[in-house]
C-alpha cells in the first residue's frame, strides 16, 4: 500500500479532494448524491475522457498538443460528408472512417515535430489554425443537422428507471470511453511501446541509447491521440446529435488542465489513466454541483479555475507546507518546531 | 587475475573528424578481471576511443580489433552490447519515473514476447544482477527517490543484466562523497572479482590510484603508455596526463597587517550549520573544506544572502549587514561562483560576452539602455586579464572548454569590482592542466587584494592554495589550520576521518 502510495501520490490526493468535494456537495444539494446523477457526469464526462486519455499518451512520452479538439471538429465533418457519400453507413464504417482520419491528423503532427524538429507546442497551435480555419474555410461555418439515424439514435446498454422516478443509462460514449481507457492503460503499462513512450518522455537520452527507435515514439504517440480525438469527436456529434464546427473549440485546454491536475507532468515521462479519469471527473463534478446548487452558469468557470488550482497544489510537492500535520514524519516536524524557536 | 590471453585487445586505432586527427595509432589492451584506468585529459581521445570499441565510430584501415581472441572486422553497438561490452555513462542515462527494477531491467521493455512486458522476468533479472553487486535495494521504489550514489549502483546493475564482460564506467564518482565513492570502490572490486574487466574513466587521480591494477595514459589523441599502477603518484600521473610539470607548494601567508574584510560572529541556520565565526582579511584566501554535506555551500549561500541566518552576525567592511537578497549582496561586494557552473553559473546557450557581462549590468549602461562599446571595452579587458582562449565573443559559451567556461565565470563575477569573491568546487568537471590555471588567477587575484573564500571538497586544493583553512564537519568549523604546520596527508587524514 506504501508502495503504491508513494507512486500515485498525485491520484490519492486528487481522489481524496474529490470525496471532499462529493461530500460537501451531498450537503449542498439534495440531487447530488443519486446515482442517477453519477450516471449524468459519467455521460457528460464520456468524451473529455476519451480526449484526455489520447492526450496523456502524449504528454508522457514528452509532447504536448493544442490541435487534437479542433481535429476531432474535422473528423466530425469529413466522417459525416463520407457516410453520405456512402449512402448512410453505419457504425462500423463511422469508427473505422473517423479513426482513419483522426490517426492522420495526429500522424501530420507528428511529422512536423519529428522530421522537421519544430517543438511540439508551436508546431501544434500551427496546425490547431490550419485545421479549423480549413474546417471554416470550406464549411463557411454551416452546421450538419442532417446526420443518418443510427449515429443520432442513443445507443444505450443498460437502463433502469430508480424509484424516484429518474432513469439510470449506461449510453454508448461511456462504454466506449471505457475500452478507451482500458486499451491506453493496457499499451501503456503492459506493452513495451508502452514502457518506451514513459522512457522516452522521462529521458530522451538515456532512451536514444538504448537503441528506441525515436520517430516510432512520435508516430505512436500522436496517432494514438489522433485516434482518440476521432472516436472522441464521433462520440461528440452522435451525443450532441449535430456537427456544429466550431463545437470544440477551446475544448483542448479544458482537456489538457484536467489531465494535467491527474498528474500527468508537462515534459514528459509521468502520468495515469486513472489519474487523467479523475481529473477529468473532478472539474465535471464541481460544474454539476455547481449546476444543481443553483449557481450562475456565469461564474462557472471563474469557480472551476479556482478548484483546479487548488486541486494542483494540494497534490504538488507542496502539500507539506499546507498541510503541516501530513508532514512525512517526525524529522520535518522536528525542523519546523526548530525553526519556530529561532 | 592475470591470464595470457587480453580480453580486448587494440592495436593502431587511427580516426580523423574534420581533418583533426583525433587518435594517432592508439593501442589499448584490458585483462580479464582486471581493474583498468583509461586517463587523460578533457579532448585527449577517451571518449572517443570507448565509441569506437563499443562500435559507434570505425576506425580507419590498418586498425586490429580482438575480443576474447576473435578479430572483429566492423563492430556495431548491438554486437557490443551482445558480446557484453557495456558503458555507464556519466550521466547514467536512467529514468527517474521509473521503478528501480524497471530501470534495471530496461531491456526487458525493448524487447518482449509479443510486443509485452514480462514484468515478472524484469524483475528477476534486476533482483539477480542487484545480488552479483552484493546489493538490496527496494526494487519499487521510483528511481527518483534514490540518493545519486544508489542510482550509479542502478547503472551498474543494469549493465550486469546484459551479461557483462567488460564495463566502461566514465566519470563515475564526479558527483559522489567519500564515502558512496569508498562504497563505489566496493563495487567495482566485486564486480572485478566475479571476472568482469572494468576499465574506469576519472579526473580523481587518488581514487584511480586505489582502485585500478593498470592505467593506459593518452595525451593528444596519442598513447603515452601503460603504466602499472603500483608506486604511481598523482603528481606523476598529472605529469603524464598533461606533459608538463605541475610543483606544488604552500603559498600560506600572514595577513594580521591587512584590514578584516569580512567578520562572521556565531552564524546559526537550523539544520544547516551553527555558530560559525572567522574573520577575512584584505588579500587572503580562506580555504573551507569538508566532505558534502558539512554546510559549506550553505554557508556560502548565507553569505551572498540568498538565505537569511537564524542567529548571529555578518559584518561587512565594519558593518553590519542584512542582506534581503543576493542583489543587496552583489550591491555590497559579495560575489559567488557557484558549485553547479553548468547549471546555475552560466547560461550554456548564450554568447561568451552576454554571460561575462550577466552580472554587471549597471555597469555597461548608457542613459539606461546597454552600451555596446562599453560592453565590448568589459569583455575584451576580461578575457585577456584573465586569458581565456576563445574565439570570437559572441560564440555560445557551450562551445568553451571545461577551464576557459570557469574563467568566464570568474570574470562575470570580478566585472562587479567585488570585495569578496567566494569560490565553491571551481574545479568540479574542469582538468587537471586547466585547474593549474585557474588557481595561479585565484592566487593573482589575492595578491591585488581581493578577499577570497575558497571551498573544495579535495583538501590538496586548499591545502596549496589558501592561506589558512577551515575544517567543517556536520553544519561546525570542527578546527582551522595553518597549511605550513601541517603535512597535506595530516589534513586528508582530518577530513576524510
Amino acid at each position: 500500500m506504501r508502495r503504491l502510495m508513494l507512486g500515485h501520490t498525485t491520484e490519492f490526493t486528487l481522489f481524496a479532494v474529490m470525496i471532499v468535494l462529493c461530500i460537501a456537495l451531498s450537503f449542498a444539494t439534495d440531487r447530488f448524491f443519486t446515482i442517477s446523477n453519477a450516471f449524468d457526469v459519467l455521460n457528460v464526462s464520456a468524451v473529455n475522457i476519451i480526449f484526455a486519455v489520447g492526450l496523456l499518451v502524449v504528454l508522457i512520452s514528452g509532447g504536448i498538443d493544442i490541435s487534437f479538439a479542433v481535429a476531432a471538429s474535422v473528423v466530425q465533418y469529413v466522417t459525416a460528408l463520407a457516410i453520405a457519400y456512402l449512402g448512410g453507413g453505419n457504425w462500423a464504417e463511422g469508427f473505422i472512417i473517423a479513426g482513419a482520419v483522426g490517426i492522420g491528423l495526429g500522424l501530420i503532427n507528428a511529422a512536423l515535430v519529428y522530421k522537421l524538429q519544430i517543438i511540439s507546442i508551436v508546431a501544434t497551435i500551427s496546425t490547431f489554425n490550419i485545421f479549423f480555419g480549413l474546417l471554416m474555410f470550406f464549411t463557411k461555418g454551416v452546421s450538419i443537422y442532417d446526420l443518418p439515424e443510427w449515429l443520432t439514435t442513443r445507443v444505450v446498454f443498460y437502463e433502469r428507471e430508480m424509484s424516484d422516478g429518474s432513469w439510470l443509462e449506461l449510453t454508448l460514449p461511456v462504454v466506449v470511453m471505457i475500452l478507451c481507457c482500458v486499451a491506453t492503460w493496457f499499451m501503456m503499462s503492459r506493452t513495451t511501446i508502452g514502457r518506451q513512450l514513459y522512457a522516452f518522455g522521462d529521458n530522451p537520452e538515456g532512451a536514444r541509447r538504448f537503441g528506441i527507435n525515436i520517430g516510432a515514439m512520435h508516430y505512436i504517440s500522436f496517432g494514438w491521440l489522433g485516434l482518440m480525438a476521432g472516436i472522441g469527436g464521433l462520440m461528440q456529434a452522435h451525443y450532441a446529435e449535430e456537427v456544429v464546427p466550431n463545437a470544440l473549440y477551446g475544448r483542448e485546454l479544458d482537456v489538457l488542465a484536467a489531465t494535467v491536475l491527474g498528474g500527468a507532468r508537462l515534459g514528459g515521462g509521468k502520468g495515469s489513466v486513472i489519474g487523467c479519469v479523475l481529473g477529468v471527473l473532478m472539474v465535471s463534478i464541481t460544474q454539476n454541483g455547481l449546476n444543481l446548487m443553483g449557481v450562475s452558469p456565469f461564474a462557472f468557470k471563474m469557480i472551476v479555475g479556482a478548484i483546479i488550482l487548488v486541486a494542483i497544489t494540494l497534490s504538488s510537492a507542496r502539500i507539506d507546507k499546507l498541510l503541516p500535520f501530513f508532514a512525512k514524519g517526525n524529522i520535518q516536524k522536528g525542523q519546523a518546531q526548530k525553526r519556530e524557536a529561532h | 587475475m592475470m591470464s595470457a590471453e587480453p580480453l580486448l585487445s587494440l592495436k593502431n586505432i587511427k580516426i580523423t573528424f574534420g581533418g583533426v586527427r583525433a587518435l594517432k595509432g592508439v593501442s589499448f589492451e584490458v585483462n580479464p578481471g582486471e581493474v583498468h584506468c583509461l586517463a587523460g585529459e578533457n579532448g585527449c581521445g577517451k571518449s572517443t576511443l570507448i565509441k569506437i570499441i563499443t562500435g559507434v565510430y570505425k576506425p580507419e584501415d590498418g586498425a586490429e580489433f580482438y575480443f576474447d581472441g576473435q578479430p572483429i572486422t566492423a563492430m556495431t553497438p548491438s554486437m557490443a552490447q551482445s558480446l557484453g561490452i557495456q558503458v555507464i555513462w556519466q550521466d547514467l542515462a536512467l529514468f527517474g519515473e521509473m521503478t528501480v527494477a524497471e530501470n534495471i531491467g530496461f531491456q526487458y521493455a525493448v524487447s518482449g514476447k509479443y510486443g509485452l512486458v514480462d514484468k515478472r522476468a524484469m524483475e528477476k533479472a534486476a533482483e539477480k544482477a542487484l545480488a552479483r553487486l552484493g546489493v538490496s535495494l527496494d526494487l519499487h521504489l521510483p528511481l527518483k527517490e534514490l540518493p545519486i550514489a544508489q542510482r550509479q549502483i542502478v547503472a551498474i546493475a543494469r549493465a550486469l543484466v546484459g551479461e557483462a564482460r567488460l564495463v566502461f564506467m566514465d566519470e563515475p564518482t564526479a558527483s559522489l562523497t567519500q564515502s558512496e565513492t569508498d562504497y563505489l570502490i566496493e563495487i567495482v572490486r566485486n564486480l572485478s572479482a566475479s571476472g568482469v574487466a572494468v576499465v574506469f574513466v576519472s579526473h580523481r587521480l587518488a581514487e584511480v590510484l586505489e582502485i585500478s591494477d593498470r592505467m593506459t595514459v593518452l595525451r593528444d589523441g596519442a598513447l603515452v603508455g601503460v603504466f602499472p599502477v603500483e608506486g604511481m603518484t598523482q603528481s606523476r600521473v598529472t605529469e603524464l596526463m598533461t606533459g608538463r610539470n605541475f610543483d606544488s607548494a604552500v603559498i600560506a601567508a600572514d595577513h594580521d597587517d591587512q584590514p578584516v574584510v569580512l567578520s562572521v560572529k556565531n552564524l546559526s541556520r537550523a539544520n544547516e550549520f551553527e555558530n560559525i565565526s572567522f574573520d577575512l582579511r584584505r588579500g587572503e584566501t580562506l580555504g573551507v573544506t569538508g566532505l558534502l554535506g558539512a554546510g559549506r555551500t550553505e554557508l556560502a549561500l548565507t553569505l551572498f544572502g540568498m538565505r537569511k541566518p537564524h542567529s548571529g552576525e555578518i559584518v561587512l567592511d565594519g558593518e553590519t549587514v542584512h542582506f534581503g537578497s543576493n542583489r543587496e549582496a552583489i550591491r555590497a561586494g559579495v560575489a559567488y561562483l557557484s558549485e553547479d557552473r553548468l547549471s546555475l553559473g552560466l547560461n550554456q546557450p548564450q554568447s561568451i560576452a552576454d554571460n561575462l557581462v550577466m552580472a554587471s549590468l549597471d555597469r555597461i549602461l548608457s542613459g539606461g539602455l546597454i552600451s555596446p562599446p562599453k560592453k565590448e571595452n568589459v569583455v575584451a579587458h576580461w578575457i585577456s586579464a584573465l586569458g581565456v582562449k576563445i574565439g570570437k565573443p559572441e560564440d555560445p559559451i557551450r562551445t568553451l572548454s571545461g577551464g576557459n567556461q570557469q574563467r568566464v565565470a570568474i570574470a562575470k563575477w570580478l566585472a562587479i569590482g567585488p570585495k569578496i569573491l567566494i569560490l565553491d568546487a571551481p574545479t568540479v568537471g574542469v582538468d587537471v592542466g586547466a585547474r593549474a590555471g585557474i588557481f595561479e588567477i585565484v592566487r593573482k587575484l589575492a595578491a591585488d587584494g581581493l578577499s577570497i573564500i575558497l571551498i573544495s571538497d579535495e583538501p590538496p586544493e586548499v591545502y596549496f592554495n589558501a592561506d589558512r583553512i577551515i575544517h567543517m564537519a556536520e553544519g561546525r568549523i570542527k578546527a582551522t589550520y595553518d597549511p605550513r604546520q601541517m603535512s597535506l596527508t595530516d589534513l586528508e587524514g582530518k577530513v576524510y576521518a
